[in-house]
């Protein structure tokens, strides 16, 4: 297939963006059987001409050819970033030293990572919001704060004489066909679904936010960062974001009521008597759906799908060669893809010399941003009847946090120390 | 030694710690929803509110200034990695 050069979009805009068909392997993190595009586009109005996005740094050459096709350096004004993430700035340090009339737009949240980015203090840019626009002359570029999608700093800018969206990663996907447009390029319909799934999945209540934003534009042709320019029934792009932003699993509980999923794995029966104590214990507690889940035969995925709807999730995990073990391990690694932050989490297992796994699950479920209001439970082997009363009084606590059931408690800072276990 | 009352509005919890106290040590350790990340100042993750008793919280410092202008914080915002307690009451919750 021949390799294009600057394409254009829509009269006076145009496709400026790179090709890298070869990529197999996305930010560690995703796969494409199909490659990428990085896509940057010129839109020119009558008295400026603007940049929206650059590419990767590696494919910088690429994206100046067919930048030089359409604009002279010294006619570009503005320079929009809607984020500002590597695969899209690479270029944008070469584009300054070639453009010094172009003055940036970025959101708020874009200023640490600019500095970060381009290492010298005197930059001049324009911080810009929602509301706010820039003129080039019968092209008005109007910004759309839309964070989280998925960076903090994420934006789409509106071209609204031609009814164009350039909505950075947001629509995007990794999926590298020469022939750009929708109706023109291979099926790409697993890889919009897959790059959903995995990039904007977690930040779900944004998604809704931005959709807010863009479903009452008049659109006529989304321009996403990455992947096929979206001609061909832009909206229905947008209608199954929608549909995408939709729990896979609802939570049955309802408004009025908390689930909570107590996970165990157990190797002689100890930490699943234990579990089964936290569950009693949090069901004693009206308004909580207690679930209790076995580890060992259960894969990852169904249970992501029902960690991203519970309120609460409490891990019950023996400790080996000073280690939890690794189905929690391989399940609490799983949870990047869904917004955990603010769900309740506990931890608790049986132990035979020196009890570590309920300490670093903790911190680990600190680290996702669940809160831990409650002290974990370990049991050396065998849990006494003590330690069975302990971890039921866990799940009580823990269920009565979940419903708002707590009553006022004043402590002190020695008092809160001395709650933690010692080190072995 | 001074001590400080430190209230966390969202889990009814007071805690007495000593004055020059982060208030992310506490927090964390009585699971009060306040979320971490760099715990250097410098991403801005830990913003929290303060409900009460800014008079009782340590100066902001020049990095702290920085980061919470940078993420638009208001004037009751706070850094809890950075932000120290001085004595008094202080009421806080997650920003």
């Amino acid at each position: 297939m021949k390799t294009p050069g600057a394409i254009e979009i829509a009269p006076g805009t145009h496709w400026i963006g790179a090709l890298d068909p070869g990529l197999r392997e996305f930010d560690i993190i995703l796969r494409t059987a199909n490659g990428t595009t990085y896509n940057s586009y010129c839109v020119r109005g009558e008295f400026g001409v603007a940049v929206i996005d650059t590419v990767k740094a590696s494919h910088a050459d690429e994206f100046f050819s067919r930048l030089e096709e359409v604009v002279r350096y010294d006619e570009i004004t503005t320079i929009v970033l809607n984020h500002l993430e590597p695969d899209h700035t690479g270029a944008l340090p070469e584009l300054m030293r070639r453009a010094p009339r172009a003055r940036l737009y970025i959101s708020a949240k874009a200023q640490m990572m600019l500095k970060a980015l381009v290492k010298h203090d005197e930059l001049a840019y324009t911080i810009v919001d929602t509301g706010d626009f820039v003129e080039l002359g019968n092209r008005t570029l109007h910004f759309l704060n839309t964070p989280f999608l998925h960076w903090p700093d994420t934006q789409c800018t509106w071209l609204a004489q031609q009814g164009i969206l350039f909505s950075g990663d947001v629509f995007g996907c990794h999926f590298c066909d020469a022939r750009l447009f929708n109706d023109q390029a291979g099926d790409f319909r697993f890889s919009f679904e897959y790059y959903y799934a995995h990039i904007m999945r977690p930040f779900r209540e944004h998604v809704l936010n931005a959709l807010a934003l863009i479903e009452p534009l008049p659109l006529r042709l989304l321009a996403p960062a990455h992947g096929p320019i979206l001609r061909d029934a832009p909206k229905s792009y947008i209608q199954r974001y929608r549909q995408l932003a939709q729990p896979l699993l609802h939570n049955e509980t309802g408004s009025d009521n908390k689930s909570l999923l107590v996970f165990y794995i157990s190797s002689y029966g100890n930490t699943q008597h234990m579990a089964q104590a936290v569950r009693d214990g949090a069901e004693s507690i009206p308004g909580v759906r207690v679930s209790l889940y076995d580890l060992q035969v259960g894969g990852d995925l169904p249970f992501v799908d029902l960690i991203e709807e519970a309120d609460g999730l409490a891990f019950g995990s023996p400790t080996i060669n000073g280690d939890a073990v690794k189905p929690v391990w391989d399940l609490l690694s799983s949870l990047a893809v869904i917004k955990v932050r603010d769900k309740l989490g506990a931890s608790f297992g049986s132990y035979g010399w020196s009890g570590e796994a309920v300490n670093m699950i903790e911190d680990r479920l600190r680290g996702l941003k669940l809160r831990v209001p409650v002290k974990g439970v370990r049991a050396r082997l065998i849990p006494t009847e003590a330690e069975l009363a302990s971890c039921h009084e866990l799940g009580r606590q823990l269920a009565r946090h979940l419903t708002g059931c707590v009553e006022h408690n004043i402590i002190s800072m020695s008092e809160l120390l001395a709650q933690e276990p010692p080190h072995a | 030694m001074p001590k400080a009352n430190v209230t966390f509005e969202n889990i009814g919890i007071t805690v007495s710690v000593p004055a020059g106290t982060r208030l992310i040590e506490i927090s964390e350790k009585v699971g009060a929803g306040i979320t971490y990340g760099c715990r250097e100042g410098e991403c801005g993750t830990c913003m929290m509110r303060i409900v009460s008793g800014m008079e009782n919280m340590s100066e902001r410092s020049v990095l702290e200034d920085k980061v919470l202008q940078e993420n638009m914080a208001g004037r009751n915002n706070r850094l809890a990695c950075q932000a120290q307690v001085l004595g008094g009451d202080i009421v806080v919750r997650p920003s």
